[in-house]
């Protein structure tokens, strides 16, 4: 009899990626532009660290907000005693009206559809408890959040098929990979229960067609299943096409009544719009009322702090901040990932073209030695090694081609994305250099082929690393 | 469409636990408002040391704004890391060891936050134990676990039976049945969990029964759970011992290494510092694979930084601590006391008790007969006639009928006698 549960002991928490891996490296070696100005940049992290003076702001002018205060009246016993997992009514009204607000108020939420959980990791596992179980597939488009393997299938059991995307459409979703997909689930003798998005995309940074969330809809309304959007990159739109809601979608297609209506979910978390993954809030929403239930019950495993929610629900509800804040992060975020864009188009780089998110995905595959992953991990590992920038490969993120990567633009200074930008035309430069000489060589017929050294240990990984979008 | 665990009810939310909650709800008494209203008795909570958090709280503002010295440490807002922050961690395991009068100390690498206890429970026995496997619970227990422990994770409870005649102790029989019971149900026992000091009985485990504990897992070759989040609330003797410190005790970790790393100890600050809303928790484990996976785990319920942030600074605080245990402990032994002798003055008689926010109180000789149908009678009419909301021993899966469960620590004194008169009013008819 093992001693401990087979989750804990057959690595089924995902976590041996090489996502992870990069992760591990950089914390070994982190680039300071002081301290250490040749260490690793982290690339790799889809946090948004461009509007904490915002923040800052806003809280030095509202100090009650941190001292369990309320009109000046100290509030701190009824905080530190509220564990109700319906959530504070203060904060969850705030959140609804905040996610309207991005939405541009074209569709509304009802704060009784709204379950509170500690941040989105929480919500998504929570809703697959919920929808699936052992036996059980959900369907996902390819590239992916790496995360998503160990939040909706380690506990759960359930596990996931992925829908093909391809570069020669831009990755978006067709019919018929979904049909595909959904055969490749019923040839495994898996049972479909979902199919799960991310709108706007992670890693590819792009708002969903309508043409993609119509067929979307009738998809699981032809297979009778459940539709997961999880839109935690909403308030980083910013560009046009502006964000288009999978409940906005709905709505238009005047499907309240219908069945389908009651099998849409969506997932929300203030992580990446305002910046705050450390604070532990996510949510659910559901319309199916059993769903609400059974997600309230369960999100006892995973409550909110509620000086936390006290805290956001003072800020969202000032309406004059947040309307400041969406617009300023949009401003701030676009021009970051335009200077990331050049930068790259400098390195002779281009990217997937986006207008959402807090990353590009970057077209590497003129850079493979080869049209293979191995080919990708190579490249991957020199650009961790020797360029020293923490980038995410494709291959940890599904994609079915090689050469792409995800690389984040939001978590550092307007400085560090130049020198950055400056680290990688020199690699580029310096390989194009090498491949010139390396024809040469070929050309030359030379049996002593040159190879590529790779200063490259495998480490056996221990639990080091966090779930990071 | 949905999956069995959101369709059918193994949440364990429909026992009188929850159902006295409600009508509590729809009519809570409040002593100006609502004189009339349902006192709620039912709610485990520590209530009455607000004040000096309260102080604390004022003379350090910056700790609550995120700032320290000054200066904006907003950035904390992005600390996601499922490690914790490190300081946080250092100031709660030196808080344990207080707890425990400094005869342990534990190692901040051992620790693993989770968002309160019932995250902390749940992640455990995802750890330890498969679906289908059983755990074994000495009854009567905290109804919350039946959700906790069993719900999502597919797990068995296997109740060890408890009884009134020697104060509900654990006995190396009582082991050894639900060990043969669970055979014979064809479920592996991978461990057994305890709360110690024990909810409902408000009592500490006694040398004999940690010496049982012991025994038994090395015999069953299991793990012990030891659910310690009453710990500092111990306002009398005899004092509190962890099973960390019977583990050391009996040299365990060079005796038996085996079931050194099979012990594992669940903590939180919902009880001890009466903040529940505020959502810490935490595993502790000499097990390093354990640690290491319930560290991944708990990505699903990590501390809100702001929340860590704020403790870290208030338990670092060595003289508010002192403080607040002494002061913490001495109110609760005077309101248990206060309960005591108001229950007695209605005939009623309690377990003796030494610890926990509550009494485990005597009723049988006021059941119609000695039945638990009998019990949930009595117990709506204390709650519908009487406006009191107890818990009753059945939904703690207590073996015998007529106990319940009376909180005390989370009302005011003057809300305490008028719960004693009614139930006294009540007595005398």
């Amino acid at each position: 009899m093992g001693l401990l549960s087979r989750k804990v002991t057959c690595n089924s928490h995902g976590q041996d990626s090489s996502y992870f891996l990069g992760w591990q490296e950089y914390e070994k070696n982190p680039y300071d532009e002081v301290k250490n100005p040749k260490g690793i940049i982290q690339m790799g992290l889809a946090e948004n660290q461009l509007c904490f003076d915002l923040l800052e702001s806003w809280l030095a002018k509202n100090p009650d907000a941190v001292s369990f205060k309320r009109e000046e009246q100290s509030i701190f016993k009824e905080l530190a005693l509220f564990q109700d997992y319906h959530g504070l009514p203060a904060f969850k009204k705030a959140l609804v009206d905040f996610m309207a607000e991005i939405r541009g108020n074209k569709v509304s939420f009802d704060t009784d559809h709204l379950v509170l959980t500690a941040g989105a990791t929480s919500a998504n596992e929570t809703l697959m408890f919920c929808l699936a179980e052992k036996g059980d597939a959900i369907l996902l488009p390819t590239p992916y959040y790496p995360g998503f393997d160990r939040d909706l299938k380690w506990r759960t059991g359930a596990a996931i098929v992925p829908i093909q995307c391809s570069s020669s459409n831009g990755f978006q979703i067709t019919e018929s990979a979904l049909e595909a997909a959904y055969q490749e689930a019923q040839r495994k003798n898996l049972r479909v229960k979902g199919v799960l998005v991310t709108n706007p995309s992670n890693p590819l940074g792009t708002t969903m067609s309508r043409n993609e969330l119509d067929l979307l809809v009738n998809f699981v309304t032809d297979k009778e299943i459940h539709l997961i959007s999880d839109e935690i990159y909403s308030g980083t739109v910013f560009s046009s096409p502006a964000f288009v809601s999978i409940m906005e979608v709905l709505k238009d297609r005047k499907l309240e009544n219908t069945q389908v209506w009651e099998r849409v979910h969506v997932v929300y978390s203030l992580s990446k719009d305002l910046g705050l993954p450390g604070f532990r809030v996510g949510a659910i929403y559901s319309n199916d009322p059993i769903v609400v239930a059974a997600a309230t019950k369960m999100s006892s495993f995973g409550l909110v702090s509620s000086q936390t929610q006290y805290l956001l629900s003072a800020m969202l509800s000032d309406k004059k901040f947040t309307k400041e804040y969406i617009s300023k992060n949009h401003k701030r975020l676009q021009k970051r990932q335009n200077k990331l864009v050049s930068g790259l188009e400098k390195a002779g780089i281009s990217c997937l073209e986006s207008n959402a998110g807090l990353f590009c995905w970057v077209d590497m595959r003129h850079l493979l030695s080869s049209n293979t992953f191995e080919a990708e991990m190579e490249l991957w590992k020199r650009i961790v090694y020797d360029v020293k920038l923490n980038i995410s490969p494709g291959s940890s993120c599904h994609c079915t081609e090689p050469g792409w990567f995800r690389v984040c633009f939001a978590n550092m200074s307007e400085d560090t994305l130049k020198l950055a930008m400056q680290r990688l035309k020199s690699f580029v430069s310096s390989i194009t250099i090498d491949n010139q000489t390396h024809q040469d060589l070929k050309n030359m017929r030379k049996k002593n082929r040159t190879k590529w050294v790779f200063r490259l240990s495998f480490q056996s990984f221990h639990d080091r690393e966090q779930g990071e979008r | 469409m949905l999956s069995s665990k959101a369709s059918c009810n193994s949440h364990g939310e429909d026992s009188s636990y929850f159902l006295g909650w409600q009508l509590y709800d729809n009519n809570p008494f409040h002593g100006v408002v609502n004189p009339t209203g349902i006192i709620q008795m039912g709610l485990a909570e520590n209530q009455l040391s607000f004040d000096l958090v309260e102080s604390w709280l004022r003379k350090n503002l910056d700790a609550m704004g995120l700032k320290k010295d000054g200066e904006s440490v907003f950035r904390e807002a992005l600390f996601q890391d499922y490690h914790g922050l490190p300081a946080f961690k250092k100031e709660l395991v030196e808080y344990m060891a207080k707890i425990r009068g400094n005869k342990v100390t534990f190692d901040p690498n051992n620790l693993v936050l989770a968002a309160g206890a019932t995250s902390a429970n749940e992640t455990l026995i995802f750890c330890l134990v498969d679906p289908g496997q059983a755990i074994l619970l000495p009854t009567p227990y905290y109804p919350g676990f039946n959700r906790d422990l069993k719900w999502r994770t597919g797990v068995e409870i296997v109740p060890v039976h408890c009884w009134s005649s020697n104060g509900f102790r654990i006995t190396m029989s009582a082991l050894e049945d639900a060990y043969q019971s669970a055979q014979t149900l064809n479920l592996k026992v991978k461990g057994v969990l305890i709360t110690n000091p024990s909810n409902p009985l408000g009592t500490t485990m006694t040398r004999e029964e940690r010496s049982h504990l012991i025994t038994f897992a090395i015999a069953k070759n299991i793990h012990i759970i030891s659910d310690e989040v009453f710990a500092g609330t111990v306002f009398d003797s005899p004092g509190f011992i962890s099973i960390m410190e019977a583990a050391m005790d009996r040299s365990l970790e060079n005796e038996n290494p085996g079931l050194w790393n099979r012990i594992h100890i669940v903590y939180s600050l919902s009880k001890d510092l009466g903040l529940p809303g505020f959502r810490v928790g935490m595993i502790y484990s000499n097990n390093e694979t354990v640690v290491s996976a319930a560290t991944r785990m708990s990505s699903f319920g990590l501390v809100s930084s702001q929340t860590q942030y704020l403790l870290s600074n208030m338990l670092a605080n060595k003289k508010f601590t002192s403080k607040y245990m002494k002061e913490n402990q001495k109110r609760l032994k005077r309101k248990k006391e206060m309960l005591v002798s108001g229950l007695r003055t209605s005939g009623m008689e309690c377990l003796k008790s030494n610890a926990g926010l509550f009494c485990w109180v005597d009723m049988r000789h006021l059941l119609s007969s000695n039945t638990f149908e009998a019990e949930t009678k009595l117990w709506k009419t204390i709650l519908c006639e009487v406006g009191l909301n107890m818990t009753a021993g059945e939904s703690c899966h207590c073996s015998e009928p007529g106990w319940l469960r009376v909180c005390f620590a989370n009302m005011s004194q003057a809300t305490l006698q008028i719960a004693m008169r009614r139930l006294r009013d009540f007595a005398e008819r």
